[in-house]
């Protein structure tokens, strides 16, 4: 079983913050993690390949330093990594993203499964892992809390819903993005660290996936940003006093129309 | 390619402040980019002296913008039960459409709709279109993204839109790429522009520390998918008038690869933490699964739903389907009240737009109190207690 993981690097949130003064957020000490959903991707893949045996292939888009999350995922049980990286491919959004990796997908070869985070933290749209598949003209499925099953010609899963969740039966190739319940990422074994230091990622440009100059990139993406602003301030902690049987009851009053 | 002009910039350091990727740095009194640019123009932004600049190569517009009109909703309907997302979307496209002075339609896709056609032209709706097939009855995202790309096609709306719900948020994404159209996740705000007809898009980023306004200024569709809680439904007007129209599916877009076998529909029914207008949210405060049940005995009085940090998710006290946060759901209820929970910017990206926020914590200092209209620094297992019964007292009288 031929299995790629798509990656990203992103900054951890708990990082990123607003200064209270500037209302500019602060980048000091913003450290690069692997997106937490990509963790569990990168763990239900090394599971599959126990299984059933295989190649997983991890993937990622990005800046040079994106090399880190690929290293990690090598150190978690990855077997390969490849970087798509260029500068022409900044400004790119989830259109012009998911033609990127379809493109490095395809350079990568034969593939049965391809599975993704369901969304990144950094923007959040959960929009990549879907494109991706229509790009390579392969069915997907979305939030996927957990696979019941694995064949080699079919997948058997329940994927989360607003109002609980579907059992659902996918054969090869398919994609899936994976929600945290789905599995606990392992630590990285000393054999795996090992591993990651000798690894060589293979690095591919725009122009050796064969990526049309027009669909990349800024050029290549339908959706603009336009405007870029703090949200508008809330809350004034605004702390209630008296002792606690007053402030109960200022709270109730307060709610009355909820009520 | 982010553009810094030399010669104006006076490495004051401002935009290197305001990139959250870390991708400037100034050097030797120059703004100097890195790779790690994402193009998100805050830098662009926040240069008083406008030295920043983000030059792209020429896009190619579609050249028949105008030819695409019409504001579409996809009105989400599952076991029966049109999702109440469906109503507050014709509400807002409402506002849209008679701006461009266009028609509203209405997109309903499922099985066993009965009347429910007529339920959205009361609500807003000009036109629906009705794909009702036993095929329907599950969703997967290959039948649902075929019949809604199919109608697209023929009829060229410039808007579409669909709850950010977990199906509105899965096959969207995939009508979408293949349609090549600019899709915007989680949309808070929508507005058209007079004149162009663009639709801005405006969104919470980086866990909602900041806001961004999107467009897509030459390909049509303009798709979003929309907060569910966020829109306001219109009055339901049985005096509305509208056309129902049934869509011929052809066999084969009932096809799909990945097959249904079964749909489980929770016990509990307040799992759908997004449609809730009241939630009470717990954190590691409450110290074990007993203490939470406290935070259910307050959502009963209130009748509310339960959601939870995601410390409290992990420690297994309730599922993960009631997380609120980064790695968990978004909410906007009218009412949050979060017990124990100390506000790490993750679980508030997942509910700062909420109406009202009440906090309770027994640190002052918990971050939680600078998003709280209203806060009480105590002892949860004193403070809720009083609560409940004094809104059961309240409700009684």
């Amino acid at each position: 079983m031929n299995i790629v993981v798509c990656i990203k690097q992103v900054p951890d949130a708990k990082d990123v913050r607003l200064d209270p003064v500037t209302n500019t957020l602060a980048r000091e000490g913003v450290q690069s993690i692997m997106n937490p959903y990509d963790q569990h991707a990168v763990e239900e893949a090394v599971r599959l390949k126990e299984e059933l045996g295989g190649v997983v292939t991890v993937l990622s888009m990005g800046p040079p330093q994106a090399e880190e999350v690929l290293k990690q995922a090598i150190s978690c049980g990855a077997d390969q990594a490849v970087l798509v990286s260029d500068r022409a491919f900044a400004g790119a959004d989830t259109w012009a993203t998911s033609y990127t990796l379809a493109k490095a997908v395809q350079k990568i070869g034969e593939f049965d499964l391809i599975l993704c985070g369901k969304q990144a933290i950094d923007g959040d749209t959960a929009q990549v892992g879907p494109g991706l598949a229509m790009q390579l003209d392969i069915p997907f499925v979305t939030c996927i809390q957990k696979i019941r099953e694995a064949t080699d010609s079919e997948l058997t899963m329940e994927r989360m819903m607003d109002d609980g969740y579907d059992v659902l039966a996918a054969p090869y190739p398919v994609l899936l993005t994976v929600v945290k319940d789905i599995n606990t990422p392992r630590v990285p074994s000393l054999k795996g660290k090992m591993k990651a230091k000798k690894v060589v990622i293979q690095v591919l440009s725009a122009a050796d996936v064969g990526a049309d100059p027009a669909k990349i990139g800024l050029a290549g993406s339908p959706t603009q940003v336009v405007d870029v602003f703090p949200p508008p301030p809330r809350g004034e902690r605004a702390l209630l006093s008296g002792s606690i049987d007053d402030q109960v009851e200022q709270l109730v009053e307060k709610l009355a129309i909820y009520l | 390619m982010l553009i810094v002009d030399k010669d104006q910039c006076t490495g004051c350091g401002v935009c290197e402040d305001n990139c959250a990727f870390g991708a400037i740095e100034v050097v030797d009194g120059l703004a100097v980019v890195a790779e790690t640019c994402t193009l998100c123009g805050s830098c662009v932004e926040s240069c008083e002296f406008e030295v920043l600049t983000i030059e792209g190569a020429e896009k190619s517009v579609q050249v028949d913008l105008d030819s695409w009109s019409g504001i579409w909703v996809y009105c989400e309907f599952r076991a029966g039960k049109l999702a109440s997302v469906a109503l507050e979307l014709l509400g807002i496209g409402r506002h849209l459409a008679d701006a461009r002075g266009v028609k509203l339609v209405a997109v309903l896709i499922g099985a066993e709709t009965g009347n429910t056609a007529d339920s959205l032209i009361g609500h807003g709706a000009d036109i629906v279109y009705r794909a009702d097939d036993a095929a329907l009855y599950f969703f997967t995202d290959e039948t649902y993204g075929a019949v809604l790309t199919d109608l697209i096609r023929q009829e060229q709306p410039e808007v579409v839109l669909a709850g950010a719900t977990a199906i509105g948020r899965s096959f969207f994404p995939g009508v979408a790429n293949v349609l090549g159209a600019g899709l915007t996740a989680d949309c808070t705000q929508l507005d058209i522009r007079q004149g162009d007809g663009a639709l801005l898009q405006t969104r919470p980023a980086f866990g909602g520390n900041i806001m961004a306004t999107i467009e897509c200024p030459s390909s049509r569709p303009q798709m979003s998918t929309v907060r569910p809680n966020v829109m306001k439904a219109l009055e339901f007007d049985a005096n509305r008038t509208g056309e129902i129209v049934d869509v011929t599916l052809d066999p084969a877009m009932l096809k799909s690869k990945v097959r249904v076998l079964e749909s489980v529909v929770s016990e509990h029914d307040d799992v759908n933490i997004q449609e809730s207008d009241i939630l009470v949210g717990g954190g590691r405060g409450l110290d074990s699964e007993k203490g939470f049940s406290l935070i259910r005995e307050l959502a009963s009085s209130l009748n509310a739903s339960v959601s939870a940090s995601r410390a409290v998710v992990d420690a297994g006290w309730i599922g993960y389907p009631h997380q609120v946060g980064q790695t968990g759901k978004t909410v906007a209820p009218k009412l949050y009240i979060a017990c124990g929970i100390s506000g790490a910017i993750q679980h508030v990206a997942g509910m700062q737009s909420s109406e009202t926020i009440v906090a309770i914590n027994r640190d002052e200092n918990a971050p939680i109190f600078n998003v709280a209209d209203f806060g009480i620094v105590g002892d949860l297992f004193e403070v809720l207690p009083k609560l409940i019964s004094k809104i059961e007292a309240q409700r009684k009288s």
